[in-house]
């Protein structure tokens, strides 16, 4: 219990500095937003100046950030500049299918590279060791956009297999998230097979073949159960650029969602979309760590005594 | 016939420097019911015969000859997974290091469960109700609320206890026990050999007790196999091993050890050299590079085993006992000169010290926690001499010698060196003064950075203190490391290089770089072998003859201490609880802590007759330690008074002092007559 | 898909012999002549037009022209440059400033070890691509663009790696036997703690390289990157993926070169990792004559010596 509270503890700065961080960020940005704003419509420097009131933009930088916070507190993201719709909103509505390839993309990862990295690990040398290891070592250099454009010509275009174009089904899913997934695959392979060749080292694995367990069972009920919590701890620290590869591969492969949309929202200097987007992602990361942690908290009850990091 | 019978047992591992042979040609038997000892220093291949016999290899290693017959069938014929299934089943094995041997993430009844569930197709429960038994028969406190408990959350002995509850959920014909009590404290060692043997009559069963350590061989096992070098050079009954032996190596061996009976004014005899490395190695002996005796035959001739009386067999062609042409005895130095003692100056005075470690509050707001490292320790170390400080772990002596260099400040109480307190110099003196007071690290390894060579090392001391030339400082390092016996071109070279022996030679040489007065030796000989151990202490013998040195020697090996040291001081959960010579001390010692831990000190000698483990039960915490006397948890003599009331160390006038309501008489010698009423093994 | 994973990571290839130890050589030498020089690996100038237009790669033409007629294989070449540069002097400020932060955090009394921490813990969260944009919405795209958002991206994954070596370092007993012979911890920190930690850094950095590429070569991609006509392997690839069906060459060569270089980066990466492999107990300077070929010399083994008693046993007279 006091771990988790520990854990929580030390989110709370970080999420403040997220905050912070979308705050200033924006304001860094060159161009005065009520401008931009009113761009087409040839208004007046004083209903520019007006509008800057309005939008509470000529108030010291202090109580801005703080009305901002306490706007956050309430949910409130802000409006954004081009629609008027409620920035929070305007991303979830197109989140969902942002993050249904993210996670598409963290299956296929761990789908194929866990057990790929197991079964390297567990014989090193062998010519299954050898393929795993050099396509982990392709999967890592090549990169999500150029195995995209790859994977479209050969399955698409020249084999019509599979969709090109997000046509909305699960089919079409999967090139999308294959291409992300293949890197994310190509890290756990490594790390998996890494750890695997450790444990195999290790005392408790002589110790458990001294006591009678096959190879099958020191694998699974004991190797893996060790070498799980690095593979699950990458996946979380990877979490932020798995998301916003889905936004990029999105946009490679016609699906709406937040890719397109951030992308036009920071072209258009639209703030409060931006700053929106950064403190959800930023917050989803840390909560998404901090369940990382629990769950490694729970695998391993070593680091429950070590306290927060 | 006999339960197990090895027959030219061969094993070969390949390696990236080539292909090593750790057992070599070995040959022995245990007969059920019989524990055989399999003893010899580090590279012996005693592990890896063990190993060998249920095929426990490393990758890359596997059995090439000879055969090993188990009740009747020959193992060597088996397919993989037939050997897998006597594993833990009717051949166990239990390793060293309780804390790595069990899997850290999972609950010991989970591994408990395992153990049995593997041979024994059963439902949970009953594979619970056997963990049960089988925990309650190794000693183990309230074992059902234990089955879920962790590795980490048990205490040392604790966990070889589980360790040994797995071996044993099958029944197992053969235990095979590596080096089962090598990392515990030696009062917990002696209540695991206690358990062991009692355990092996309980359930019939044979045991391979695979040791270094000579005591432990004496006390518990019925049959000795010494190896050397990879193969068996010595093999007889327990007594008549210790009462007669033949080869060269054993009879080094013996000759090296420093017991309790030791001459103190003389050097330990030393088998010069390190064992041989286990690859490419021609026919010969493998022991005659280091033997005095060796003649021209040891080094062309593979010696075979032979019977030379009844159940005494060994492989050497000019055992002890026939008269044979040796190289020169260098003998043993004796050490000259009167060493002053009472009227020596005090050269550091400790001063009711305390050490308190902050912990983490458990719960978020809790109370302050934390580690009582040291509590009010008080005592002189006398200029020259040797003071030894003993205990088992968690008993604070590190933490003094760590505070004696400066390397942590007391929470309380003061340290003084030549008379100014550590606190009251200033910084800039107290740079300048720890040129007198240095430190040898126990980790040598580690002690030494890996990346600097060992000139650069030697020579570190004299640059941070800007003493000297960088000529001058060359000549002082090449100087010192003749000094402590390493060849000049080693300079050059890195620490990975050598040996743990060299290494602490390498330490030596830099804590003397500067020319202390003091030299605080933490644990300076606990890693090496038997025979490299003589070596170090004799060097820091002539050292200190040579340079005019004080020693503050830390260590658990009471032997050892005895032996080195002038004075020693017991400790016990942070408290001096003796402090006396070294005679004082052994011969008649007063704290029952001290009279329990020399019983359980395993001496090299088969004869005496075995008493049961005077020491009971477990280090209690150190963050929650007894009120009033710390050891009254298992002291047989304990009362209310010792609760209640703090015993000081009286007298303190520098004579034989004790800290105890009912101090021992102390008369008698600390034989088996101890006059302790013994307890058994309850706990309190 | 950019912070680097680092630390943890084993070298998954450990090359045999001489072959693999000629790769970082290559590597390097390939790098160098990309950056500084690519004109020697090219005939024709990479914004030059001709008529042939979206030609095939043919022998005038290896990897083909583009909509322009401009030679593919020479846009390749030196389209290696920005992506090169942006990755290489990222990783080298994400080195700096990471080891600083590290360093600066690991030394630390408790309480600024935590705020710094915090601070890296912040820097972690945000995504990489998103500041990016940001930073080229103010700053304007190129390489000075990139190799500021690179080195945000990596800065934290450095520090954090470099604060608990530090904190590990600290603890090290040849750290408080300097402590026991009267070295300042100045000293300290330059002899021992750096040295030390230098070696683990550098293992970092090149693993760190291969991540910079992938990452720059998408910030490229997405437009950020410089602009056309100028060659760049991302812009170029976003340029011909509309046309891939038709024109497979043109998206396919500079994609080919990024994975090329990542996968020769990385390699070498492993080759140094193993090289300065702790367990080996070597040095940085005793591993560029290793890199080179030769052999370190024979280490000592006590004990295998068959010497005549008398010199053993003088190591034990003293």
């Amino acid at each position: 219990m006091t771990f988790v509270l520990r854990r929580l503890g030390s989110a709370v700065p970080v999420v403040l500095g997220i905050t912070l961080v979308a705050f200033l960020l924006i304001h860094a940005i060159p161009g005065d937003p009520a401008t931009t704003i009113l761009f087409g419509a040839n208004a007046s420097t004083e209903q520019i100046a007006a509008l800057r009131t309005q939008l509470g933009l000529d108030r010291p930088l202090l109580t801005q950030y703080l009305d901002f916070l306490s706007q956050l507190i309430h949910g409130d993201l802000g409006t954004s500049y081009l629609t008027s719709n409620s920035v929070a909103h305007e991303l979830l509505s197109r989140a969902p299918s942002t993050i249904v390839l993210a996670v598409a993309a963290i299956v296929v990862a761990v789908v194929v590279g866990v057990p790929l990295g197991l079964a390297a690990g567990a014989r090193p040398g062998t010519v299954l060791d050898q393929v795993a290891r050099g396509v982990s070592f392709l999967g890592v250099a090549i990169p999500y956009f150029f195995l995209a454009l790859l994977l479209v010509l050969l399955l698409s275009v020249r084999l019509d297999w599979l969709p090109a174009i997000d046509d909305g089904t699960p089919k079409g899913l999967i090139l999308p998230a294959v291409s992300l997934g293949w890197g994310y695959a190509a890290i756990l392979t490594r790390l998996v097979r890494g750890r695997i060749i450790e444990e195999y080292r290790s005392e408790y694995v002589r110790s458990a073949r001294a006591r009678g367990c096959g190879e099958w069972r020191v694998l699974l009920a004991h190797a893996l159960r060790n070498s799980s919590i690095p593979a699950i701890t990458t996946i979380g620290l990877q979490f932020g650029n798995i998301l916003t590869g889905a936004a990029i591969t999105e946009v490679i492969f016609g699906r709406a969602g937040l890719g397109s949309f951030l992308a036009t929202s920071i072209s258009n200097k639209n703030i409060p979309v931006v700053q929106g987007a950064i403190v959800v992602i930023g917050i989803g990361y840390v909560l998404i760590n901090l369940v990382v942690d629990l769950v490694v908290g729970a695998v391993d009850p070593r680091t429950r005594l070590a306290g927060a990091r | 016939m006999s339960l197990l019978e090895v027959v030219g047992m061969r094993t070969e591992i390949e390696t990236r420097t080539g292909r090593v042979r750790p057992v070599d040609d070995v040959t022995f038997r245990v007969e059920a019911g019989e524990t055989l000892g399999l003893v010899g220093e580090s590279g012996s291949g005693k592990t890896m015969t063990g190993m060998s016999i249920i095929r426990l290899l490393p990758p890359g290693g596997a059995v090439v000859g000879g055969s090993v017959r188990f009740d009747g069938v020959d193992l060597t014929t088996l397919d993989d997974d037939a050997v897998r299934r006597l594993r833990g089943n009717d051949i166990a094995m239990v390793s060293q290091d309780p804390m790595t041997s069990l899997n850290p993430t999972r609950t010991i009844g989970s591994q408990l469960r395992e153990a049995y569930r593997i041979h024994r197709p059963s439902s949970r429960q009953e594979a619970d109700r056997r963990a049960v038994e089988v925990l309650e028969l190794v000693g183990m406190p309230r074992p059902r609320e234990r089955l879920g408990a962790f590795p980490h959350e048990l205490s040392g002995g604790m966990r070889q206890r589980v360790m040994i509850a797995i071996g044993l959920v099958c029944e197992p014909k053969l235990l095979i026990a590596d080096e089962p009590t090598t990392a515990l404290d030696v009062s917990i060692q002696a209540q695991i050999l206690e358990l062991l043997d009692d355990l092996k009559r309980r359930l019939s069963m044979a045991v391979v007790l695979i040791t270094h350590d000579m005591g432990v061989i004496a006390g518990h096992a019925d049959r000795v196999a010494v190896m050397y070098g990879g193969r068996i050079v010595e093999q007889a009954g327990t007594r008549a091993l210790f009462a007669d032996p033949q080869h060269r190596y054993t009879e080094a061996l013996f000759e090296s050890m420093p017991d309790l009976e030791l001459d103190r004014q003389v050097d330990l005899a030393t088998i010069p050299g390190t064992p041989p490395r286990l690859v490419g190695l021609g026919a010969m002996c493998r022991f005659a590079p280091r033997c005095r005796f060796a003649q021209d035959d040891c080094r062309s001739v593979d010696p075979a085993l032979v019977e030379v009386t009844p159940d005494h067999e060994h492989a050497c062609f000019h055992p002890r006992g026939t008269a044979t042409v040796a190289l020169e005895d260098p003998g043993r130095r004796r050490r000259t000169g009167e060493r002053s003692d009472a009227d020596a100056q005090t050269v550091l005075e400790v001063t009711d010290v305390h050490k308190r470690f902050g912990l983490r509050p458990k719960r978020l707001f809790g109370p302050k926690r934390a580690v009582h490292a040291v509590s009010g320790v008080t005592l002189q170390v006398r200029a020259g001499e040797t003071l030894g400080i003993v205990g088992e772990s968690g008993c604070g002596k590190t933490t003094i010698g760590r505070m004696l260099v400066g390397l942590e400040r007391p929470t309380d109480g003061s340290i003084s060196f030549e008379g100014q307190t550590f606190r009251g110099m200033g910084r800039l003196t107290f740079r300048r003064r720890r040129r007198d007071l240095q430190m040898m690290f126990q980790d040598s390894a580690a002690a030494l950075d890996p990346r600097m060579s060992v000139a650069a090392l030697v020579a570190e001391p004299l640059a941070a203190q800007q003493v000297g030339t960088r000529a001058e400082r060359q000549a002082t390092v090449a100087e010192l490391l003749d000094a402590v016996g390493l060849p000049a071109d080693a300079a050059g070279r890195y620490p990975h290089e050598f040996s743990g022996g060299q290494r602490q030679r390498i330490a030596m040489a830099r804590a003397l770089a500067l020319g202390p007065k003091v030299v605080v030796a933490d644990e300076p000989v606990s890693a090496l072998d038997v025979s490299v151990q003589a070596q170090i202490l004799n060097l820091m013998r002539s050292l200190q003859d040579r340079f005019g040195l004080t020693y503050v020697v830390i260590s658990h090996d009471l032997s050892l201490l005895k032996y080195l040291a002038d004075r020693i001081g017991v400790m016990y959960l942070g408290r001096l609880v003796e402090l006396g010579t070294s005679e004082e001390v052994y011969a008649a010692p007063r704290h029952p802590y001290t009279a329990g831990l020399i019983a359980s000190i395993p001496r090299p000698d088969p004869t005496r007759p075995r008493s049961p483990a005077v020491l009971g039960g477990e280090l209690p915490s150190a963050v929650d330690p007894p009120s009033g006397c710390r050891f009254r948890t298992r002291c047989p003599l304990a009362t209310q008074r010792c609760a209640d009331e703090l015993p000081l160390l009286l007298p303190d006038d520098g004579h034989h002092a004790v800290a105890c309501h009912y101090p021992l008489t102390g008369s008698r010698p600390a034989g088996p007559h101890l006059d302790l009423q013994l307890q058994g093994t309850e706990q309190r | 898909m950019t912070v680097p994973l680092l630390a943890g990571a084993r070298p998954a290839v450990r090359a045999r012999g001489g072959l693999g130890r000629l790769v970082p050589v290559i590597t390097v030498v390939f790098f160098l002549v990309l950056l500084l020089a690519p004109g020697l690996l090219s005939r024709t100038g990479p914004i030059d037009t001709t008529d042939a237009f979206l030609s095939p790669p043919s022998a005038g033409h290896w990897f083909g022209t583009d909509q322009l007629g401009r030679d593919v294989l020479s846009r390749t070449v030196f389209g290696a440059r920005p992506v090169l540069a942006a990755s290489l002097l990222g990783v080298v400020v994400a080195v700096v400033a990471g080891v600083a932060l590290g360093v600066a955090a690991g030394t630390a009394p408790r309480w600024l070890n935590a705020v710094l921490m915090r601070v890296v813990d912040v820097l972690l969260a945000l995504p990489v691509l998103l500041i990016a944009l940001i930073l080229i919405a103010t700053a304007g795209s190129g390489v000075r663009s990139i190799v500021i958002a690179l080195g945000v991206a990596f800065t934290p994954g450095f520090a954090r790696v470099v604060e608990s070596s530090v904190r590990k370092l600290r603890t090290a007993e040849y750290v408080q036997a300097a402590e026991v012979f009267g070295s300042t911890a100045l000293r300290t920190s330059v002899r021992h703690l750096l040295p030390n930690l230098m070696t683990e850094v550098v293992v970092l950095a090149s693993s760190a390289v291969g991540w910079a590429v992938l990452t720059a070569s998408t910030l490229s991609f997405l437009g950020l990157g410089v602009q056309l006509p100028q060659p760049d392997w991302g812009s170029d690839l976003a340029a011909g993926a509309t046309s891939l069906a038709t024109s497979w060459w043109l998206a396919t060569f500079p994609g080919l070169a990024i994975t090329v270089t990542i996968l020769l980066a990385n390699f070498s990466g492993d080759q140094l990792m193993t090289l300065l492999d702790p367990r080996e107990g070597v040095r940085l300077k005793q591993s560029l004559p290793r890199l080179l070929g030769r052999r370190p010399a024979r280490a000592v083994h006590p004990g295998t010596t068959t010497d005549p008693v008398p010199t053993v046993e003088k190591e034990a007279a003293s």
